[in-house]
């Protein structure tokens, strides 16, 4: 399995998402900046955590108008899966690629700390190694991580089935808890917590190492 | 400026009549605003050190494993396997208490880039904070700007916070101090310096625009507050960590080439320090042409640029015709990138501005002849012991405790901890209040280092030099108990007006007493900052020598955290309890008495001691770790069992001394094997004593008992009730 991990300004988790995916795959993911248009094939699309362009204007925002977010688009149009953690999921909702926002805190405080997680949904490359209602531990590390969405489209988010992660208590406000979504397709995964920092016994959990393994075993090729 | 008259002027910024004299003898003729503006930032006290320096001589600054000592941008030490660590604490104390938020948050930027400057990757942040009474109207607002302005600069660079510590004592109520600490790892091989080479190489400005933002930062920083404090908030920085972040991976990129003959950031006094020591060290003159200084605003004259503090900007001396190359990892980072200059054989730092020569002053003098002071000392007065046996416990030892591990100084920090992301790089063992220092793994390796910051100001108040012996025996003796070899120290220098003689007394003293402990416990400094004047009107602050260290862990997988790990492990107090209780905190919160003398600290015992738990770690003997500090006996057992859930059962005289005198040299440990480890200690004549067992979910002592979650729910509570709170 080939992983591409988009590069931008700002972005600083690429290496513990780039260790864990080595780990579960055994190959180096291909490091793609951001400034680049084209890319080679790849199995899946991993846009990770970090402060693109600094987050001076809404999370995500700026790195949705990106040259490479246009082919990152197309190629989720050709079904290619999409992973995008923290600043990666608000890449996405900003995209439009995932429904919702990701607002300030309801703290109004970063939070960095290890949070208790619901699978909800396990029919997706990325959760088919987890059961439904495990519950897992995780760190968050964010400061705008309240997800919202307009009742309509929570109702629809909710009835589609696409909430693939709650929060077990209360972390930053996010509407029904939600901690991470997928795409109609179930393609694309977005979520806030950090599984790549729970993926060596160092970390203190290993929890997050089901997901790796799963897009492995899936993406086999 | 207010005047025209150069005399005047000079006061302004700060020089004293003979400091103008000496001046005007460098210079030789009337000074222009610009030579005054440079003479005034570099003959401050914050860039000259020239009340403390004499001192500072008398810190062991060498050993095996040093390879770059203080005086450049950040210490260098060898850690093997071709690895060097690169590390300083500094502070950022006077901005910080003006303009909270960016005060701080610079503070974090400027010491990150004194250590990526030397070629190193920042991958750990600490910091040591002291702030005003609880009660102080201002101290809440202190506390939430500074801890959000340390987050949000450390979280964007991507750089864990590892830990730190946070006291709170009326005497910062004027003055907090917020020392910050990075440590980055570097090729040993790799190290970058700052002294200019080659005559006719370019000078280089990179990073981002100057702007009108610190302009005279250093000299604000070198003088006490007066009721107006509040209208030099123009002088603190602004910090843009998205531009740093930038710097950071363009200046890591360019060192990977061999383009670079020399490279120093622009901190304190900006372009003026940078390009005047970088000239000095090379014994070179160096010609500027400000017109090519990259700028952000429109018009500024070449005294705003060379004495702004505008920040994430760096000077780099190239080798001839690496312009381009060095220019496209620029661009390719979206950063500035200017020739600004180049290295000359005058001697003379040339400045223009529009055609027009702004400055022409020889570099040497205005270095090695900056005034020197020896300040007169007037040591502290040897503080009357007191005797445990005149406080006693007041009530039952548990309710005591309970009270102890909720009060301002021993609550949790959770609250502060959280707003720090201590995770990013996947590489923290033992992050905040895991362990007695932060553990961070080196990258694809199973090596580790140990990270801690420590002082006891109530120590240093009564005893300076008893309380800098102990600020340097608490941080080798928290690497200790996590497993570590510690091997090198950078100090933060924390003091009122060294124009006092009882404040210079209380500096002397401190050094004499540091020099002691890290000669004793082959303990060098490295680097290091010195903060003076940090008083309001005649009101100082608690002299705080604040210890930042390293220590090197060769095993990660062996390596000691503070919680009960499970039930049924004995705890044994390595080490000898006396009583001592002069100076605790049981002494100030429970009787209100801030008196008598803090703990001797014996170093001979300190390093028996400790060189016997760290091979008891080392050997896997040890389930669980934590120095006796802050509180005592009683307060670390709880501290143990609230950082995992498991409560204790214990034998314990109920005596005030003994259950929370904060003796020296102490360990707690948990083990499975304490007959093994008794006979160890006997033959290493190292005093052990069993205290009790793990087990359940309370801390029973004699016939009395509290719940683990009663503890931890007072513990918890304090910091974020306190700051929910309305004034």
């Amino acid at each position: 399995m080939q992983s591409a991990i988009i590069v931008f300004p700002g972005s600083n988790r690429e290496r513990d998402a780039a260790v864990a995916l080595k780990r579960a795959t055994g190959r180096e993911p291909l490091h793609i900046w951001h400034r680049e248009t084209d890319f080679p094939d790849v199995d899946l699309i991993l846009l990770p955590g970090g402060f693109s362009y600094g987050d001076y204007l809404r999370c995500g925002a700026m790195a949705a108008q990106s040259p490479i977010m246009r082919e990152v688009k197309a190629r989720a149009a050709k079904g290619v899966p999409i992973l995008g953690i923290c600043n990666g999921f608000q890449i996405l909702v900003e995209t439009g690629l995932l429904p919702g926002a990701l607002l300030r805190n309801s703290s109004l405080k970063f939070v960095c700390r290890r949070v208790h997680l619901r699978v909800e949904k396990t029919d997706t490359i990325f959760t088919s190694k987890y059961k439904k209602g495990d519950l897992i531990e995780v760190p968050v590390a964010h400061g705008d991580g309240n997800y919202v969405a307009d009742a309509e489209t929570l109702k629809r988010v909710e009835g589609n089935g696409q909430v693939a992660f709650r929060y077990v208590g209360e972390v930053n406000g996010s509407a029904n808890d939600i901690a991470g979504i997928t795409d109609e397709s179930g393609r694309i995964l977005g979520l806030m917590p950090h599984p790549e920092d729970a993926t060596d016994a160092a970390h203190g959990g290993t929890d997050g190492v089901k997901m790796f393994a799963g897009l492995a075993e899936a993406l086999a090729a | 400026m207010s005047t025209h008259d150069p005399k005047a002027l000079a006061k302004e910024h700060g020089l004293s009549p003979a400091e103008y004299q000496r001046m005007l003898d460098i210079v030789g003729r009337e000074p222009t605003l610009t030579e005054i503006g440079i003479f005034g930032a570099m003959w401050s006290e914050h860039c000259s050190y020239k009340s403390s320096k004499n001192w500072l001589r008398k810190l062991p600054t060498t050993g095996p494993r040093v390879i770059c000592g203080p005086g450049e941008n950040a210490g260098v030490v060898d850690i093997g396997e071709g690895q060097a660590l690169v590390f300083k604490m500094e502070s950022h104390n006077h901005p910080s208490y003006i303009e909270p938020y960016q005060g701080a948050a610079t503070g974090v930027g400027g010491i990150m880039r004194d250590v990526f400057t030397m070629g190193a990757r920042p991958i750990a942040n600490m910091n040591a904070l002291r702030f005003g009474d609880p009660s102080h109207p201002k101290t809440r607002h202190l506390v939430a700007g500074v801890v959000a302005g340390i987050g949000d600069y450390g979280n964007c660079m991507g750089v864990p916070t590892v830990g730190g510590e946070t006291n709170f004592h009326s005497a910062y109520n004027g003055n907090i101090l917020v020392n910050a600490m990075t440590v980055g790892l570097a090729a040993s091989d790799r190290i970058f310096y700052s002294a200019a080479a080659g005559i006719g190489n370019s000078v280089v400005y990179v990073g981002s625009k100057t702007g009108r933002d610190g302009i005279k930062g250093a000299v604000m920083a070198s003088d006490v507050f007066t009721e107006d404090s509040q209208a030099k908030r123009p002088t603190v920085q602004v910090g843009d960590p998205f531009a740093e972040k930038l710097l950071l991976e363009a200046c890591l990129e360019l060192m990977e080439t061999d383009a670079i003959v020399a490279i120093q950031d622009m901190g304190a006094a900006g372009m003026t320090s940078s390009s005047i020591e970088m000239a000095a060290k090379g014994k070179l003159g160096i010609q500027i042409d400000l017109d090519l200084v990259p700028q952000r605003e429109e018009g500024m004259s070449a005294y705003e640029i060379m004495l702004s503090e505008s920040q994430e900007r760096m000077v780099i001396i190239l080798k001839p015709g690496r312009e381009g190359d060095a220019a496209a990892i620029f661009k390719k980072w979206e950063l500035d990138f200017a020739v600004i200059g180049h290295l000359t054989d005058t001697g003379r730092l040339v400045l223009t501005r529009h055609g027009k020569i702004e400055a022409d002053l020889p570099v040497l003098p205005l270095v090695d002849e900056a005034p020197r002071y020896d300040r007169p000392t007037e040591p502290t007065p040897a503080p009357s012991p007191v005797s445990a046996v005149d406080y006693p416990l007041p009530g039952k030892p548990l309710d005591i405790l309970k009270q102890l591990v909720g009060s301002p100084d021993l609550a949790s920090r959770r609250w502060i901890a959280e707003q720090y992301d201590s995770l990013v790089r996947g590489d923290t063992l033992a992050g905040p209040g895991q362990a007695d220092a932060a553990i961070v793994r080196l990258p694809d390796s199973n090596r580790a280092i140990a990270i801690t910051t420590d002082c006891t100001p109530r120590y240093v108040v009564a005893d300076p030099h008893m309380g800098g012996r102990q600020a340097v025996a608490e941080a080798w003796r928290n690497l200790t108990a996590t497993g570590a070899l510690p091997i090198a120290v950078t100090d933060n220098m924390n003091f009122g007006s060294p124009e006092i003689p009882r404040i210079m007394g209380q500096f002397a003293q401190s050094i004499e007493g540091m020099a002691e402990a890290c000669l004793a416990l082959s303990f060098p400094v490295v680097s290091g900052n010195v903060s003076l004047y940090n008083a309001t009107g005649n009101e100082p602050i608690l002299p705080t020598p604040a210890i930042g260290a390293v220590g090197l862990i060769e095993d990660a997988g062996k390596t000691a955290k503070i919680g009960f790990p499970a039930e049924g492990l004995t705890i044994l107090m390595i080490g000898a309890a006396k009583g001592e209780i002069g100076r605790s905190i049981y002494l100030r919160e429970i009787h209100g008495a801030e008196i008598g003398a803090p703990p001797e600290v014996d170093l001979k015992v300190e390093r028996r001691n400790g060189d016997f738990v760290r091979g008891l770690i080392g050997g896997g003997a040890v389930a669980a770790c934590h120095d006796i500090s802050d509180g005592g006996l009683l307060v670390a057992v709880a501290e143990m069992a609230m950082a995992s859930g498991i409560g204790a059962t214990l034998d314990l005289a109920e005596e005030a001394g003994l259950l929370f005198g904060e003796d020296q040299a102490r360990y707690i440990i948990a083990t499975a094997t304490p007959e093994a480890i008794e006979a160890k200690a006997g033959a290493a004549a190292v005093p052990v004593r069993r205290l009790g067992t793990t087990g359940g979910d309370a801390l029973t002592l004699g016939s009395e008992s509290i719940a683990v979650k009663a503890l931890k729910d007072a513990h918890e509570g304090w910091l974020p009730a306190y700051m929910a709170a309305n004034d």
